[in-house]
């Protein structure tokens, strides 16, 4: 019996570290894949031009529009989720505190929109954007984009925020302060490096999504030259590139996807270093 | 300094959050009434189980039976799970039973990366790696031809893109059970297998379901990468080996024609909401388990 249960759990032990192993091998084999492929074809000229005559042929050019217009797009969405998202988790956390039931369903709202596939976004974008009769242009795919990663960045806010102490928000009450002015001043400061956080993870998500952005998008050689202009994105670029059955061609494919990849890498690095450094702002109970 | 006075600010800052609030609270209704008027079209001359169980797939001449794409979404999908299942709950439970903590801060990054990486980079490295592999090795091996664009392909790339996903959820599960319902079961002579056996996984169980569904629901609704590796074949699939097609396939790879056919877009905005329905479906009753947990 005894001889049993010794061999049961040293094979469940070995099972569980074969998983984590597969895990983390898992992602190295993907880093690798990606970089090695990628370096191998990514060059100055790729980085800097945008496609020229014959680019879909394996002639020159490089995804320089995709790239920017990536970054435009995910900025773009990013700030509009920020002015949309911040009053709403600040509102959750300051206003609404003493209605616990209230803010439980608000939750729950913003996890099951959490929950929606991207596409589903791109689809609803794309009927939106008919309806009020726009092109595909910069500014539909930022809205679309815009919704997608709202929910994102307002969990993400709000799981900092309701750390934030009760007696801090007491603590200004009785020095006379109002409602919006705990939520800005108070609250905004407090959880600064959180907020930091929330805002380049949704930005993260937003630079890389290509499904919430297939139909609003719409696709161009050209650099980003106004919100009403269809834009590249970086995305889309890969999953084209990727398509074609020239070889050189899909060579930019993997280049492409190691700049979106560094891109992220950086961001999330980015977001880390940031997180440490503000903690100075925070008053520690 | 300010343009306005305090109160002024005050009220403002108000209307500004609620409008926001409003706005948020509102999305997934919007969601679903945009999409349902968009397919009302279909829906007006094709009924509901028409729709879901036929299995004719073919705009041009106005049959659309989306039989195909539902079977093919639930076989990748469930495969998927099933390597993404085990592997997720055995690692959760080394890393927060067996490990040191600073185990917990090296697995951390890589769950942060592995949630990073875009979706078309997942489908790029299935196309580079997972493809060749089951055609040249994993195929011949089992004596099955196959081109390698398949379901098996599809369910291995989605079964790494939830892994962070569902990790991440059933680590914090483990962590917030009480040490000293471990401590208890210990001390009465259990071996640390049968405490996680018996007490651990038991305690856990409505959080590890919610966990699952919650993949599940987010593997139903994954687009590119599924898209780059399933095959994209309209017929039933008969195993892990044959090409298939799944819902959000359908939607992202006919963006381009659906407005020259006719009621073809209100089809692919009926897809659209059958992805919503099942998302919202499926997180609803999730969330119902998690609360359970929460109670006990």
């Amino acid at each position: 019996m005894r001889r049993v249960q010794k061999i049961e759990e040293k094979f469940f032990k070995l099972l569980m570290i074969l998983a984590t192993y597969f895990i983390l091998v898992i992602l190295a084999i993907i880093i690798y894949s990606i970089f090695e492929k990628g370096l191998k074809s990514i060059s100055w000229e790729m980085l800097t031009q945008v496609p020229k005559g014959g680019y879909y042929y394996g002639k020159g050019g490089g995804i320089l529009n995709a790239i920017l217009g990536s970054l435009s797009l995910a900025f773009g969405a990013t700030l509009l989720a920020f002015i949309i998202g911040l009053p709403v988790a600040l509102y959750l956390n300051v206003f609404l505190i003493r209605h616990k039931r209230v803010i439980g369903v608000i939750r729950f709202l913003l996890d099951l929109v959490w929950g929606i596939p991207s596409i589903v976004y791109g689809a609803f974008g794309f009927s939106l954007m008919i309806f009020f009769g726009f092109q595909t242009s910069l500014l539909a795919a930022i809205f679309t984009v815009t919704l997608f990663i709202l929910p994102i960045m307002i969990r993400s806010m709000d799981e900092i925020l309701c750390t934030v102490p009760i007696g801090l928000q007491e603590a200004a009450y009785s020095l006379g302060s109002n409602k919006s002015e705990i939520a800005f001043k108070i609250f905004t400061r407090q959880s600064f490096s959180g907020i930091i956080t929330a805002v380049l993870l949704s930005f993260g998500r937003g630079i890389g999504d290509a499904a919430a952005v297939l139909f609003t998008a719409g696709y161009t050689d050209h650099l980003p030259n106004g919100l009403l202009e269809p834009v590249a994105t970086l995305p889309l670029s890969i999953f084209f590139l990727l398509s074609s059955p020239v070889p050189e061609v899909q060579d930019r494919a993997y280049a492409s996807a190691l700049v979106l990849t560094l891109i992220i890498l950086i961001v999330s690095l980015f977001s880390r270093g940031l997180g440490k450094r503000y903690h100075k702002t925070k008053i520690n109970f | 300094m300010y343009l306005l006075n305090r109160e002024q600010r005050h009220t403002v800052n108000t209307t500004w959050m609620i409008i926001s609030l409003l706005l948020v609270a509102f999305l997934p209704f919007l969601l679903f009434i945009g999409l349902y008027l968009k397919s009302l079209l279909i829906l007006h001359d094709h009924s509901l189980f028409d729709l879901i169980f036929s299995k004719t797939w073919k705009p041009s001449i106005g049959k659309f039976g989306f039989y195909p794409f539902i079977v093919g979404s639930i076989w990748v999908t469930v495969v998927a799970m099933l390597i993404t299942a085990p592997v997720c709950l055995l690692t959760a439970i080394y890393v927060t039973q067996y490990t040191k903590k600073f185990f917990l801060r090296i697995m951390h990054p890589a769950i942060d990366i592995l949630a990073g990486i875009p979706s078309v980079v997942y489908g790029l490295w299935g196309i580079l790696v997972i493809v060749p592999f089951i055609s040249r090795y994993l195929g011949p091996w089992l004596g099955i031809k196959t081109m390698g664009y398949s379901i098996l392909a599809a369910s291995f790339v989605l079964s790494i893109m939830i892994i962070p996903f569902v990790l991440n959820i059933l680590i914090e599960i483990f962590r917030s059970i009480p040490t000293e319902l471990k401590e208890a079961t210990l001390s009465l002579g259990a071996t640390q297998w049968q405490t996680i056996k018996h007490v651990l996984l038991r305690k856990a169980l409505p959080g590890i379901i919610a966990a699952f569904g919650f993949g599940l629901a987010r593997a139903f609704g994954e687009t590119m990468a599924v898209l780059m590796v399933v095959g994209n074949v309209v017929r039933l699939p008969q195993g892990v080996f044959d090409p298939g097609y799944t819902l959000p396939a359908l939607i992202a790879n006919n963006y381009g024609e659906m407005l020259s056919i006719p009621k073809y877009d209100s089809a692919l905005m009926f897809a659209a909401l059958l992805l919503l329905v099942v998302s919202l479906f499926f997180n609803l009753v999730m969330h119902f388990f998690i609360v359970r947990y929460n109670k006990y």
